[in-house]
């Protein structure tokens, strides 16, 4: 049986709590790194991230890429959105078809 | 092209020809599966997008209430709402095989079928801001589970498609080229060693022939 996690600051996952998921804010980048290797090795396997962290660390976050779980997936904050969710979308786009073809009509 | 070193033999050539058919065949195959998981891949691309909309203007108007709702109320109250969740949320994981690509299929269940329980606090002395926000957010739940399904599925397909293309193009243009140019390098070069065995062949069998009849010096006599 699997969980769901939500990491991030506390301002934005406080809220997540309520639906059942469990949440662990964290405020600096080693502590978030430590929690996600956490919750990695533990029996979570969707991981949501604020995208502010998700920019963050999205070096040790590559390396969750290539496994069947967890999935690790960029949210906005309440400091808002900085596109990396769209941007990573955008980047797998880019990496299976060679160029992107989905979002080129909008800009 | 540097070109590796073939001994131009008949064993050579048939295991190059053998070779030649499995890289094709390799090829043809690799090509059918690259497309296919392309238009997998772009289908579910395009839901991932209208998703990842979705869930992020969804989580946005969840934020705007929340940040209405801590304004409206104290820290510690606020902390004490949410303190010990009611609900919990529970992932069975499945997988789904697309083209030898494992995705996830993830089934979610809730600790209690009542949906009202995820309002873990008395409604007293917390503002209604809290009740919407936490509702908007339930609301937008199954959808960012949703997308992270398809999401990473998204990711994973990318990669293998990254993958397939590779294996393709290096058949392509590397292993078949390769091996055609060697074949006809073999074909050549025993043609050749061929032509002048028959050669060195019709050149003994005329000395021969001189030596037993002695044309030249007949033909001298005449």
């Amino acid at each position: 049986m699997y969980r769901i996690a939500i990491m991030g600051d506390r301002d934005s996952i406080y809220g997540f709590a309520a639906l059942g998921i469990a949440t662990y804010p964290v405020s600096d980048k080693e502590e978030a790194v430590k929690t996600l290797k956490f919750l990695a090795e533990s029996s979570f396997a969707v991981i949501y991230t604020t995208e502010a962290l998700y920019t963050e660390i999205a070096d040790v976050i590559e390396t969750y890429s290539e496994g069947l779980v967890p999935a690790v997936i960029p949210v906005p904050g309440v400091h808002g959105n900085n596109g990396i969710g769209i941007a990573k979308v955008r980047k797998s786009v880019e990496r299976a078809v060679g160029s992107d073809i989905i979002f080129n009509n909008e800009n | 092209m540097a070109k590796k070193q073939v001994n131009p033999t008949r064993m050579e050539l048939t295991k190059l020809k053998k070779k030649l058919v499995t890289a094709t065949r390799g090829h043809k195959l690799l090509k059918d599966k690259r497309d296919e998981l392309m238009r997998q891949f772009l289908e579910l691309v395009r839901e991932n997008k209208d998703l990842r909309e979705k869930v992020e203007a969804g989580i946005q108007a969840a934020n705007k209430n929340f940040v209405l709702a801590r304004a409206g109320m104290s820290d510690e109250v606020l902390n004490v709402a949410l303190m010990i969740p009611k609900q919990e949320v529970f992932l069975t994981l499945d997988h789904k095989n697309v083209m030898s690509v494992d995705i996830p299929v993830f089934e979610y269940q809730t600790k209690t079928p009542d949906s009202n329980d995820i309002y873990s606090y008395g409604f007293a002395f917390t503002s209604s801001d809290l009740d919407d926000s936490i509702k908007s957010l339930q609301d937008i739940f199954p959808d960012m589970l949703k997308l992270a399904e398809v999401e990473k599925a998204c990711q994973l397909m990318a990669s293998e498609i990254e993958k397939t293309r590779r294996r393709v193009n290096a058949l392509e243009h590397v292993m078949i080229p390769e091996l055609r140019e060697n074949i006809k390098y073999i074909v050549m070069k025993l043609d050749e060693n061929e032509r002048s065995t028959q050669i060195r062949l019709m050149k003994v069998k005329d000395m021969m022939l001189e030596q037993a009849h002695h044309y030249k010096e007949k033909e001298q006599m005449v």
